[in-house]
């Protein structure tokens, strides 16, 4: 077990290894580099070949790269080109907020999921799946901007009830905070919700319908032993993928999410980066994203490897 | 004799033979409705969709224009029908680009195996272990805003789903007896990919058109919704939503009605395609969307 574990991490460091060549490698095709991007339209020949030098631009883009990654590994993010200001310091001011939003939207979309996924699942082909079942196919097409501005509209244009703005202060107290937040987190829920109970209701429908389940049942196992015993175990790898996959999916509906309801986060300051194409932020904030995706991915994999004794010998 | 019986109904059974359902009919209408405006627009708008029409900006609905008009005073109406062309037009343009890479590069995986199919499978994969919305920030991040790099950037990110289902079909089909047989013939590569393995993948490869159709339109509208896909003074529904956001505290609906549109599009659009799957396989969308 110990060593598919290792594996799986040498896989992971892999795989963000890879990711760093990829946003790395995105940025350095264009032409032109950032010393040009700086200095803009009105840049002379000598200027744009002393910046190439303070920059050490000149070297291979190899040992840049090089550069750049041990940077990361050792928390040196590199220095905004729009602000001058080290990256570590814009990103760690605005963490907190992007984190608290998806802790929270974590926090009421799992355990809703998954209750509202087993539901549907005791009651297969039923009224309350079938209702269930066009819910989220609707769910899934809509834009997340669409849930966010029809809540915002509701909530806090017409009834006045929540706050539109996801702007908290320190000062604010908790009916404060919690008015502010009511709707952001509300938006990003919805927006994994249908994907993860989706997910549940198949896995569960899965195990239930196996053999094993049968005979367990027919040898009169009172239905509590079945449930936790013989179904949850099972159940629980490709769950807790799905969670892991849905809070990764989170990334791109917290983008949004922030922009809607102003929240000064993470991603505000990656759209702000791209925007100005400031190429030292955004290659910071994607790296730390694409950390966050592949850790959690990881980390789902693992604790099913761990969950499930089937996983651990591989075929 | 009986030859006539066969063909004394054929009109009647066009539709049968369509076994439409009730909301496929509601969904399909939807669809032809917005295809039907966006063919003829230019001809249907009352004004351009960069005219200013009024001095008065949010208007509400009924003032100004049939739906008022938006933040500079231009009639959302106008620019919600030419809207619709860019809309349709570049989820179609991204959707036929990933399916162009991802078909070509899957059943090339499929076919040839060995290699090449490892060094491909490798690089998507890295590629999926990867969020698509951060991969596409990163690129226009780098390439700055424009319509060819939004379409092929998006275009690239969803191949790699497409790529993936296509590999599975080819590999399905590819160890089939019929294909055998035609190898066993020794009919050469590209007739039994044209012949065999293309069209009994069709169903499957229309149904993931649909789908990634849908995720076009998301995509595409998300990134203008954030200022970084379609730019003014274009019609686009997800700028649309970007530029009147604002008019909502103000009490205009000008940035909720092509919101709702967008949603019209793409909730149609599934339950079109969850109607053909059905209709093919008995399997939901759903079911795919869970695979």
């Amino acid at each position: 077990m110990h060593r598919i574990i290792l594996t799986r991490l040498a896989q992971g460091v892999l795989t963000l290894l890879l990711a760093s060549i990829i946003i790395f490698g995105a940025t350095e095709i264009l032409p032109g580099d950032v010393a040009e991007a700086i200095l803009g339209q009105s840049r002379t020949e000598e200027a744009l070949a002393t910046l190439r030098e303070e920059m050490g631009l000149n070297r291979p883009a190899i040992v840049r790269y090089f550069d750049w990654l041990g940077g990361m590994v050792q928390g040196d993010l590199g220095t905004s080109l729009a602000t001058k200001r080290p990256v570590a310091d814009m990103i760690e001011s605005r963490m907190w907020n992007t984190l608290r939003l998806a802790l929270l939207a974590a926090a009421i979309s799992v355990p809703l999921s998954l209750a509202l996924g087993l539901w549907s699942a005791m009651r297969a082909g039923g009224r309350v799946d079938k209702t269930l079942a066009m819910t989220t196919l609707a769910l899934i097409a809509v834009p997340e901007f669409f849930i966010g501005l029809i809540l915002m509209k509701v909530f806090a244009v017409e009834l006045k009830w929540l706050s539109a703005s996801a702007n908290t202060r320190p000062y604010f107290d908790f009916w404060q905070n919690a008015r502010a937040l009511a709707l952001p987190v509300a938006t990003l829920s919805f927006a994994v919700l249908a994907h993860m109970m989706r997910m549940t209701r198949s896995s569960v429908i899965n195990i239930f319908t196996s053999p094993y389940m049968e005979m367990a049942a027919l040898k009169g196992l009172p239905k509590r032993r079945l449930v936790v015993l013989h179904a949850l175990p099972n159940a629980l790898s490709p769950i807790l993928t799905v969670i892991a996959l849905n809070l990764s999916y989170m990334v791109s509906g917290v983008i949004i999410v922030e922009t809607v309801f102003g929240v000064p986060g993470l991603t505000r300051l990656l759209v702000d980066g791209v925007t100005l194409r400031d190429i030292p932020l955004i290659q910071a904030c994607a790296m730390i994203f694409g950390a966050v995706y592949i850790l959690l991915n990881l980390l789902a994999d693992v604790l099913s490897i761990m969950a499930n004794p089937r996983l651990r010998y591989p075929k | 004799m009986s030859d006539a019986t066969e063909f004394a109904k054929p009109r009647a059974s066009v539709f049968a033979g369509l076994r439409l359902t009730r909301t496929a009919i509601f969904a399909g209408g939807i669809l032809l409705f917005w295809l039907v405006l966006a063919l003829f627009g230019p001809w249907i708008a009352p004004h351009g969709e960069a005219d200013i029409i009024s001095t008065k900006t949010f208007a509400p609905i009924g003032e100004g224009g049939w739906l008022g008009t938006d933040k500079l005073g231009r009639d959302v109406f106008s620019r919600l029908i030419y809207g619709v062309r860019t809309t349709l037009l570049l989820a179609l343009v991204t959707t036929v680009i990933s399916f162009t890479f991802g078909v070509t590069l899957g059943f090339a995986a499929a076919i040839l195996k060995g290699w090449f199919d490892i060094v491909v499978s490798r690089i998507v994969e890295a590629f999926m272990a990867f969020p698509s919305t951060l991969l596409a920030l990163v690129v226009i991040g780098a390439f700055g805003t424009s319509i060819t790099v939004l379409v092929l950037t998006v275009g690239l990110v969803l191949s790699t789903s497409v790529f993936r289902v296509s590999r599975a079909l080819g590999y399905d089909i590819g160890v089939m007896d019929f294909v055998e047989a035609a190898r066993a013939r020794g009919e050469g590569t590209w007739w039994i990919l044209t012949r065999e393995i293309l069209p009994n993948s069709m169903a499957p490869l229309i149904a993931e058109f649909g789908l990634r159709f849908t995720f076009s339109i998301l995509f595409l509208s998300g990134l203008s919704f954030l200022g970084l896909g379609v730019q003014e003074p274009a019609a686009d529904w997800g700028l649309m939503v970007q530029e009147n956001v604002g008019g909502l505290f103000l009490g205009s609906s000008a940035a909720l009605i092509p919101a709702a549109c967008i949603a019209s599009l793409t909730v149609s659009m599934n339950l079109l395609v969850d109607w053909f799957q059905q209709r093919q396989q008995g399997e939901t969308v759903l079911e795919k969307i869970d695979q």
